[in-house]
This record gives structure tokens, sequence and C-alpha cells, in this order.
């Protein structure tokens, strides 16, 4: 930040169509892209703070300085400094502070109207919490002598703080710069007049500041840049002092004052201090040599073009320039063994600094995607020299490596991933991108498939963490020994470190902390020789982060015995006995019937678009895309119904049953294990497992498992063969609908009929989605009950086999269009989310259940509110 | 002076004689309540009119079951609140287009809902008249910011403009006005510009002759980064909303008590007025839920207190009469922080702060 310390502030005058030719033609032309990089430029070069004029007559300035100051908010490294609207029309003011968030600098206003105009706009400025620049000028005209800057200044002063209420340090004042050495005598004094003027202004208008636009001094040496550049330097060596601490100025345009060639700074002084009635002349006479000399520094700050070639490319990614990416490339190239140790080398290097900077939160992600482009640019230069290298060494068309990237099963949010393929096809990596919502089969089989060199998960909700622990562990499960990278909102070193990490050990699994970070990775462990130590190295600091995590506080967990205790008690068993025991399988369902019990909200989601439906076919951003969809979908529907694609099926089944303890003992002799909440809770809230919701003798409990059958896998296959991968997934996402349905189809059923205790029940699909009806149908796997392995016992109990489903060994339900779950009756049954439990009970729950204590918590892991190696460890 | 003006004079001396007490979530306590449809839509919002779901704009209730509120706003009270918040925070006409609510149903749904508030502060005043109690319009966000692109493709696209905010602000503040409340809370404003438009809202009408009430503005650090959604730095955020020259400034929502306490501390260090801070039960677990226990965040927040960081505190997501009970619990007879003496600088902001001494 700016800090209190200094004492000359910096204004940035090139985003001004007056003071700027380039600038004007830049914004007449509507190239708004590159008049952004004029005001980075300014901020790169020291700007303190950017004055914006749109003061142009071929220009809608109004409409310009909106959409200037709004491109320039999209852009961190140039919003991060204050803007000073400039502008002498109130309208264009006014269309300016509505765009800025900040606080910003009004300039100006002024007495030029009256006094009534001038109340009027001071207090329209402190309603937009702004700063003022109040020029010098009164109803007769603009000050030019040092009284009448003095006078109108501070009369300004006192209509400002004491009718309208300004604050004084919020006031700076500008007396006007005029032009020297015009050759008119009475111009002579002008600069002498603004310096005094500045110290009567300072100290009889306490707290407010003074301001100046200075390029206007040196007004008549235009062409002449080191003279201008010695009189702005003069000038500012005397006005500080006087009191001028803000300055409308062009920093490249300065020099430093004791480094002016002596004689020239003599005879400017005498100018600018109309220190002898003959120095106008004389600086003329002497000022005719130095005519056409380029200033000395540049515009821009060039000086990283004096770098050696590497830093200069990490100059341009860090900067996001691609001004001179291909002759620096081609640098770098013509000094490398071969084009693709500069992506390695150099470049990668430099992607290295963007991601160190972007994690510490100095870069941007606008910027980063910058860096991105940048890098873009530099592999295109490099690819026909690529091309041509494996032609001759006769290795035609392979990538540098192929990456699948998938947002897990459960989750549709991609934003995160789209820019990681971005960056990393930059890099010549070949993306398999599979979207969102991705079931772990798919991507396994995918990956399988296309032969990838690394799996890429992103996931931006908590549930996809267990998500990713389950790819992993599935990894590990079917063999596969690529590296595996985590990345996306909610994922953290320490959860890859202590969770994901542990559930695989035939590969390497690296959190990417973020986009830009993700080509480091990716080429490291492509990289024969850089894999080992850079596995090693991850691997390393993971167990360090086990270690010192293994240290820290677990949340405070009540003992098993205690929390049972707190268990929730109920009165009586559930209010009716169903209408069966046993179990009974049910085809030949109308797809019409289900389809009306379809939630089509999360249907939408899986394409990743987001929203409400039917709201979101109206919706702003993403209608017209819901509505296309929804066109094909409708078809699609039409088909399904009409020639029956699907064939689902339903098995359920009840039992008598009774609590005991945290099981439920059916009267098939078969048990039904659930967990308890451990977590302290205030108020003697209870602490609860589904088994409270069953009475300790007379009760009855009820299982399900419903599929919308094997067909959509088949069909989506047939339009994959046929190159129609939207069709596939469309079938597919159908199908889940449609399992779904089923399930909330059946469970209906079941409580107006089957179990039959909420006969009249009269809900709507809103309140069935909304979960609005009596009783719960809890799913092993779910929050309720996180242990998938129960859904064995449900299989075996419903014999599910006999409507083609099955398990997959770690407890996936196939095909993969299937729900089940348990249904409990009691009017009090409730979902909660168990949570995280102790040693104590996974020990007694394995006990229970005839597990040993390993297999358990695997099972568990993702709810152990322990580290079970260490335990073992103390154990031992 | 009116009875208002003297309860605000109250509300001042409040301040300076301890740490006050804000109400907790009340997003949390209406699940709780397991409303449905009719109770949101009452006889007067009618599917016929207003299509759709009801269920989940909790604003509404202020008109369909207003006894649901002032029993939200006692719980509060009785739990050691000194203020508590009209249950407005969405309902502007913007906020209020997901349900398509009409401007008048928008300007009833605020001036009940203030009437609620301070009748339940006036009547808790009346019965424990040592410990007055304050109605705080609650004024929320927009789900649309005017700093921030609409489209990823143009940086420069935006959904909404200046003057709709500003005009949504202007029914909302007004009808809050009228309705009785004891002071403004402008909260978890994620883009400082939409604050922006409604302090210029809340100014404007004073100059048409609004009666003046105090301004509590309340930012919103979305996380570790320190800044907020729109980019802002904590003291940049400070310098951006000071002219509205607010009773109270602080941060609520999005993280718990242990992440906050940096910012919190940031903004005490700069702000010459009172330091608020309402934080959430915690971050969400992996079910998306606060399990933050009362006695967790009682023993945050109350250090805050305890090192002179705060004059007010609260609760946001997840927090209940529970937690209020706790926090008041752990702050009585703490002194409040005193607020810095205002050095005369100005101040500018980008995203970053900006100071020029005088």
């Amino acid at each position: 930040m700016t800090t209190a310390s200094q004492t000359f502030v910096n204004i940035g005058e090139r985003t001004n169509v007056t003071g700027s030719a380039r600038f004007r033609k830049l914004i007449v032309n509507g190239d708004y892209a590159t008049a952004v990089e004029v005001a980075r430029q300014q901020v790169e070069n020291g700007a303190q703070i950017i004055d914006v004029n749109m003061d142009e007559g071929m220009l809608d300035g109004a409409e310009a300085m909106r959409t200037f100051l709004n491109l320039i908010a999209a852009e961190p490294d140039i919003a991060r400094v204050p803007v000073m609207i400039d502008s002498s029309k109130w309208e264009v003011i006014e269309a300016g502070l509505k765009c800025v968030q900040g606080k910003a600098v009004v300039n100006s206003i002024s007495m030029k109207e009256g006094e009534d105009q001038f109340r009027e706009q001071a207090r329209k400025c402190l309603s937009y919490g702004a700063a003022v620049v109040v020029m010098a000028f009164d109803e007769v005209g603009q000050a030019d002598t040092a009284p009448r800057k003095i006078e109108i200044c501070q009369r300004a002063f006192k209509i400002l703080t004491e009718e309208v209420g300004f604050p004084a340090e919020d006031i700076i004042f500008d007396p006007n710069i005029f032009a020297v050495a015009t050759g008119i005598e009475e111009h002579n004094n002008y600069a002498v007049d603004f310096i005094e003027a500045t110290k009567v202004i300072r100290e009889t208008c306490p707290g407010c500041h003074v301001s100046g636009g200075l390029s206007n001094v040196s007004f008549s040496f235009r062409g002449n840049e080191p003279v201008r550049r010695a009189m702005h330097s003069v000038f500012l060596y005397h006005a500080i002092p006087a009191g001028m601490d803000m300055g409308i100025v062009n920093a490249g345009q300065l020099d430093i004052y004791d480094e002016i060639e002596p004689k020239l700074r003599d005879l400017v002084e005498d100018v600018i201090l109309n220190r002898n009635p003959d120095a106008t002349e004389a600086l003329v006479d002497y000022a005719e040599q130095f005519r056409g000399q380029k200033g000395k520094s540049a515009e821009k700050d060039l000086s990283w073009r004096e770098l050696p070639v590497n830093k200069r490319l990490e100059h341009a990614l860090v900067n996001g320039i691609t001004e001179y990416i291909e002759d620096d490339t081609e640098e770098a190239r013509a000094a490398a063994a071969r084009p693709l140790h500069v992506i390695e080398g150099p470049l990668m290097d430099g992607m290295n600094v963007v991601g160190d900077l972007f994690g510490s939160g100095k870069m941007f992600l606008p910027q980063v995607v910058k860096s991105a482009r940048v890098m873009k640019a530099a592999v295109a230069y490099l690819d026909p020299f690529m091309q041509a290298e494996k032609e001759e060494l006769g290795t035609v068309d392979v990538s540098n490596g192929k990456v699948l990237m998938a947002t897990v099963k459960g989750d549709v949010h991609d934003i995160g991933k789209n820019i990681v393929g971005v960056v990393l096809a930059c890099n010549g990596y070949e993306i398999v991108d599979m979207g969102v919502m991705v079931p772990c089969e798919d991507i396994l089989a995918k990956a399988k498939e296309e032969n990838v060199d690394i799996i890429g998960l992103s996931g931006l909700i908590t549930p996809s963490l267990d998500e990713m622990v389950y790819v992993a562990r599935e990894m590990q499960r079917t063999g596969m020994t690529q590296p595996l990278l985590i990345g996306g909102a909610t994922t953290s070193p320490a959860h890859t470190a202590v969770k994901i990490d542990p559930a695989r050990d035939n590969g390497p699994t690296i959190h990417v902390t973020d986009a830009s970070r993700a080509v480091g990775v990716v080429s490291a462990l492509l990289s024969d020789e850089e894999r080992p130590l850079f596995v090693e190295t991850a691997q390393a600091k993971y167990q360090r982060m086990r270690d010192s995590r293994a240290g820290g506080p677990p949340k405070p967990r009540h003992p098993i015995q205690v929390a049972r205790a707190h268990a929730h008690k109920i009165e009586a068993p559930a209010p009716q006995a169903p209408s069966f025991t046993g179990t009974k399988v049910f085809e030949d369902f109308d797809l019409s019937e289900l389809a009306r019990y379809i939630d089509w909200t999360p249907y939408f989601a899986s394409w990743n678009l987001a929203g409400k439906y039917p709201q979101i076919l109206d919706d702003k951003i993403v209608g017209e895309a819901a509505r296309d969809l929804w066109r094909d979908t409708e078809n699609m529907m039409q088909q399904i119904l009409g020639q029956d694609w699907f064939k689902p099926k339903a098995v359920i089944g009840f039992w008598g049953a009774a609590r005991d303890g945290d099981d439920i003992k059916l009267e098939t002799g078969d048990t039904l294990h659930t967990l308890r909440q451990q977590m302290v809770k205030d108020n003697g809230r209870a602490n609860f497992a589904l088994s409270d919701f069953v009475a300790e003798a007379g009760d009855h409990v009820g299982a399900f498992a419903v599929t919308a059958g094997p067909e959509a896998e088949a069909i989506a296959k047939k339009f994959e063969a046929e190159a129609d991968d939207y069709s596939a997934i469309m079938v597919k996402a159908l199908a889940d609908r449609f399992a779904e349905a089923m399930a909330e189809h059946m469970h209906e059923r079941v409580r107006k009929e089957l179990w039959g205790y909420a006969a009249d029940e009269a809900l709507d699909n809103e309140a069935l989605i909304k979960e609005a009806y009596s009783g719960i149908r809890p799913a092993p796997g779910y929050p309720c009950q996180p242990d998938h392995t129960e859904k064995e016992t449900l299989f075996r109990l419903l014999q599910a086999d006999r409507i083609g489903m099955a398990l997959t060994t770690s407890c996936a339900m196939t095909p993969a269009a299937s729900v089940s779950g348990l249904y409990l009756a009691h009017p009090e049954s409730a979902y909660f989310a168990v949570g995280r439990i102790e040693r104590d009970q996974v020990e007694d729950y394995a006990r229970r259940k005839g597990m040993d204590l390993r297999t358990a918590e695997r099972w568990l892991g993702p709810i152990l509110n322990y580290d079970p190696g260490e335990v073992e460890e103390v154990a031992a | 002076m009116t009875d208002r003006q003297t309860r605000i004079a109250q509300l001042h001396a409040a301040a300076k004689d301890r740490v006050l007490m804000l109400d907790g979530s009340w997003g949390v306590m209406f699940q709780r309540m397991g409303l449905d449809e009719t109770d949101y839509r009452g006889t007067r919002f009618t599917t016929d009119k207003y299509p759709g779901q009801m269920k989940g704009n909790n604003d509404i209730l202020c008109l369909t079951r207003p006894e649901r509120v002032t029993e939200l706003h006692d719980a509060y009270f009785e739990a050691g609140a000194d203020i508590s918040e009209t249950n407005t925070f969405s309902a502007t006409t913007i906020a209020q287009d997901d349900y398509a609510l009409d401007l008048q149903s928008v300007i009833d749904i605020n001036f009940e809902g203030a009437k609620l508030a301070r009748e339940a502060a006036d009547r808790w005043t009346e019965k424990e008249p040592h410990k007055p109690r304050f109605a705080a319009g609650s004024i929320g966000p927009l789900n649309k910011m005017l700093s921030m692109s609409s489209d990823v493709n143009d940086p420069g696209a935006r959904e909404v403009t200046f003057d709709q905010v500003y005009q949504a602000y202007r029914e909302q503040i007004e009808a809050l006005n009228k309705g009785g409340v004891h002071l403004y809370l402008i909260e978890t404003i994620t883009d400082t510009l939409n604050c922006k438009a409604a302090i210029k809202a809340i100014m404007d009408l004073e100059a048409e002759g609004l009666e003046k009430l105090p301004i509590w503005i309340s930012g919103t650090i979305t996380d570790r980064s320190g800044r907020t959604l729109s980019g802002q730095t904590v003291e940049a955020f400070w310098n951006s909303v000071r002219h509205a020259k607010p009773f109270a400034i602080g941060f609520n929502c999005a993280l718990g008590a242990d992440l906050m306490r940096p910012h919190i501390a940031a903004l005490s260090r700069v702000a010459d007025t009172l330091v608020a801070a309402y934080p959430n039960a915690g971050l969400p677990n992996e079910m998306g839920e606060y399990d933050e226990e009362p006695h967790e965040t009682s023993g945050e927040v109350g250090a805050w207190a305890q090192d002179g960081l705060v004059n007010i505190l609260g609760g946001c997501c997840g927090t209940t009469p529970d937690h209020i009970r706790a926090i008041s619990n752990a702050i009585d007879g703490v002194r409040p922080r005193d607020p810095v003496a205002g050095e005369k600088s100005m101040r500018l902001a980008g995203l970053e702060p900006f100071e020029l001494a005088s």
C-alpha cells in the first residue's frame, strides 16, 4: 500500500484522451484491450493513482468512462490503485462514480458555474464516497495570479467544510499550473504564482492537499523531451516543499534533480522561479541542442529486456506480456538442445513462479489465465520445431503426455478443472476432459481406454473429498499405477496427505495447489529424470503432514457408552405393521408414470447448467443452453417412453425388527448395524444412530433396491460407437434420473400402501424432492450410515441379484443407475450425519459385525476421528 | 426528541459501556421450525399470482407468519441479544425477483419486518429497562454484483446497473425506516460498490428529510486471502465506506471465528468507529452443516472482547440462541474496545488502500 510517510503522490496521466494521443486513438477506435494495457503500464511504472479522462468530442464520454472503468476493475494489478475520474462534464464523472468500488477522486469540480452547482456536485461526491479535486476556477475565470488562486481556494474550502460537511482531508486543490517561457511576459511568473499560492493554501486550509497537471508547465518546449523532463523535475523540486503533495505526472518523464546537466538545470531554474527577465531566451537558445533527442527512459519500463533470456521469459509469463515472446522463445530454442527443453526448462520455471505468486495471493486468476496465454504463444511457436524433430526421429504424433481430467461424481464445479485443462493444453499435453459428475468407474474405464499418463480429479464441494479417496482406493484395487492429481477448492495438501495418498501405494498421488502449478507437476511426473526426486519430495512432505496432524487435537468426542446413553428415545414402535413381511419383486413399471417423479434440477446440474428446474429454462445466462438441452432431452424421453428403452425393477422387503443397542435385530436372525454420533453437543441434544428409530420390541424395518436396469449402458455404447457422445451422456444421465425416480416412487407406495403408515399423504413432486414425507430411507454409504458394507446385508436379505443388481468389491452397485437403502417408518426418524467417530466405537462396531478392526477402519476411513496407524503404534 | 432518537442515544451510551450483542442466524432457526409451503404463502401469496416455490423465502414470513418471526426476536432477546435484526435480509426487488415478488410486497416485508423487530425490542426494553433493546434493519447483499463481470468472456459486462441497485436499496431503506428500526445494518457485503449504492440511498433519503439513523456496515471476507469477494483488502474496504460515517464497521459470515480473527484485528487497528463481528458457527462440515458448539464459538469470540478488538459481537450462519447466550455470558463485564483516534489523512482505495497524510 501507499503510506502516509510519502510527500508526493504520483498520478498516472497516460489514460487521458486529452493528454495522450495514443490513448485517444485507442479509445476512439474502440481498442479497449490495448487501452487497458496502457493503464497497466502506468501502474507498473509507479503511478499510485490513475487519472482516467474520456473528454473527446467524438466519444460518448459517459459510455467510454463506464466501459473502461468496468474493464480495468477486472484487472487486479490495475484495480489495486485508486482511480481519479477526470472530466469537465459532470455526467461523465457521475457515470464513472457508479463503476468504482474503491474510494476514488473526482477531478474536478469548481465554482465556474456558481456556488450552487458547486455545492450540489460536492454533496454528490460525498454521497458516492469520493475525494475531490477543486480547480481554482470561479464565475470570473481560471485563477492565474497567486492572490486569485488563494482567494478562490479559500472560499471553496469554507463552503465545502462548513456548508457541505466535506472532510478537509478529502479536498485537493488544483491551483492551475500554466505554461511558462511562452514568450509572453505575463506568463513568466506562473510557476512562482503556483508555488506561492500552494504555500498559502496549505497553511490556511488545514487538512487539504494540492495537486497539479505538471506537463502544462513545459508546454512551450513540445518536442524537446530532455528540456521538458528537466523543467518538470525542477518545478517539483520547488513546489513539493511548498506543499504540492500530488501531481499528474508521467513517471517516465522525470529526471532526478541532481542528475540534470548543471547548465540546463540552472537555466530551467531561472525560468521556473522567474529569476531574471532573459531567462526564457537563454533557455530557448540552450535548449536547441537537445531538440529531437528521445527521452532517456521509454514510456514503458523495458529494463527487463536487458535480463538473460530465461529471466525475460519469466517476466513475460508473470506479467502476461506476449509482445516479445516469440523472439525470446526463439533465442531460448536456439540455445537449447531440443525445443522441448525450452518448455521443460525456462517456460516451466516461469510458470512455477506464477504458481508461487498465485498461491501466495500475489497474483489472481485472471492474471494466471493471461500467463497461460503467453505460455500458449510460446508453445505455438515451438510446435513446428517439435513436429520437425518428431518427423526426423520418426515419432510423429506423440504428445507430451495424455492427461485425463474429471470433476468427480456428485460435483458440478469445473471452472478450476477447465483452467487446468487450458494451461496443460497450452503446454502440449493432450487433455481427455470427461466433464463434471463423472463416476469413478467411468474415470477408470476411460483412463484404461485412452491409455492416459495421468489422472486429474477436481472437486469443489466437501463430499467430493471422499469421492477422491474412493477413486484412489479404486486405483489401488484395480492396479492402476498412473499418478493421481488432486485439485479444487475444498482439496488441500493436508487432506491429500492424510486421506487420499494413503489410500493407494501403487503410484504417486499429488495435490496441485492451483492451475498454474499443474504444468510443473505434470512435466515432473512425466519426466523420467525428474519424477523420482519429485515424487520422493512430495511423499516426504505428506509424511510430515501426517505426522504433524497426528499431533494436533482431534475434535472432542464422547466415549461410545456416553454417546449411547444420549440415544434418542422413542416411546413406541412405528404406528403400523407393513402389509407383508419377507420380500417382493416389482417389475413392469410404466415409464411415463415414473417420469413424473423425476427431479430435473440435478439433471441440468449434471450438464453443468446450474439452476432450479423449470426456472432454469428462462434463466438469463444459461436459459438458452437449458432450453436446447431440454428440447433434445424431451426428444429422447419420447423415445425412452415410447419404445420402453429401460426395464426398471425393484425389490423391497419388510421384517419384524427390534433395536439392540446400536444394532437392529431382524426376525430372520440377520442384524443391521448402525453407527452412532459421538460429537459433544450442548443442551442435551441426542447422539443419533439409525437404531434409535426402532423400538426395542415389536417394530419393523424395510429395505429396498431399485434399478433403472442395464439397458442404458448398452444404449450409451451404441451411441458412442456412432461418435454421438452427447446422446450417450444423455441416456446415462436419464437412467440415473429414472433410478432416483424409482426410489421416490417406491418409497411413496411403501408409505401409502405397502407399509401404509401414511395412507392419506398428499405430496406433490416438489414436496417429495424436499423430503417432506414422514419416515426416512437412509442409504448405506451416506451420512446416516457411512459404512458401505451394510449394502451387502441389504442385497443378501433382498436377494437383489434377482433383479440383476450386484455389488462391486468396493460396494458400488451395478448397474450404475441403481439405489438401495433402508425404510424406517417412525415419525421421529430423521436424516442426520454420523460425523467423526472414535476408536472405541469402531472396535465395538467391528466386533458386532465380525470384521477385523483393520478392515472396519478401512471402510470407515473418512469418518475416523483418529489416525489408525498412530493408535496401533502406541498400542504396540 | 422522538422515542426513537432517545433509544438511539441509549444505543450510543450502551456501546461506550459494554460489548453489545447482536442476535444469531435466522435461516437455521426457520429451518428447525419445519415450515411448509403453505406457511410461506399464507393467504396473500397464492400460486396463481406467485407461481413457483415460495418455501425458503424466509423474508416473506414477516407477512405470512409474523408470530414466528416475533418468536425468534424474543428467543434472541431472551438469550441476551441487545440488538435483533429484521427478517429482511433479501427484501429488495432484485433479490426477490427469484420469487417474482412485486414492489409493494417487498415494501410491505420491510415495513412489517421493521415493525415486528421494533415491537419486540420495545417490549423487552419495557420489561428490562436497565438493558434497552434495539431493532436493526437488515440490508443484505444482492445476488447480482456491480464490480464483477457476469460473463467470463467479457470482463466489462455487468448484470445490473448502479441505478438499479440504488433504487432497490432505496425502497428497502425507506420502508425499514418508516417501520421503525433504530439503525441500519448493511451486511454480508461481498461487493463494496453494492454497499456504496446502499449508502448513497441512505444519504440521499436523509437529505430529502428521512429521519437519520445510525449505520452499521458489515463486509464479508470470503476466504483466507483476506479479501472481499470483489477483491478488496480489509483496509481498502474500510476506506471505501468510511464516508457513511458508520456507527459500526465489521465483518460477518463466510468464516468461522478462528479464521475471521486476523481480519477483525486488522480492522480494529484502523477504524475510528465501533468494530463489530459476527462469524459463522465454524466452517460447514462435510455435510454442509455448521457444527461448532456454543461453548466453542463463545470461547473464540469471547477472547476477541477480552483482547479489546471488538465493540459488538453476534452470530451468523449456524448460530442459535444458545450460541448468543454463551457469547453473552462470556463477554459479561468485559470492557469494550476504544475506537482509534481519527488521524487526518486522505484515505483512498482501489483493491488496496491508499493513504496520504494531510
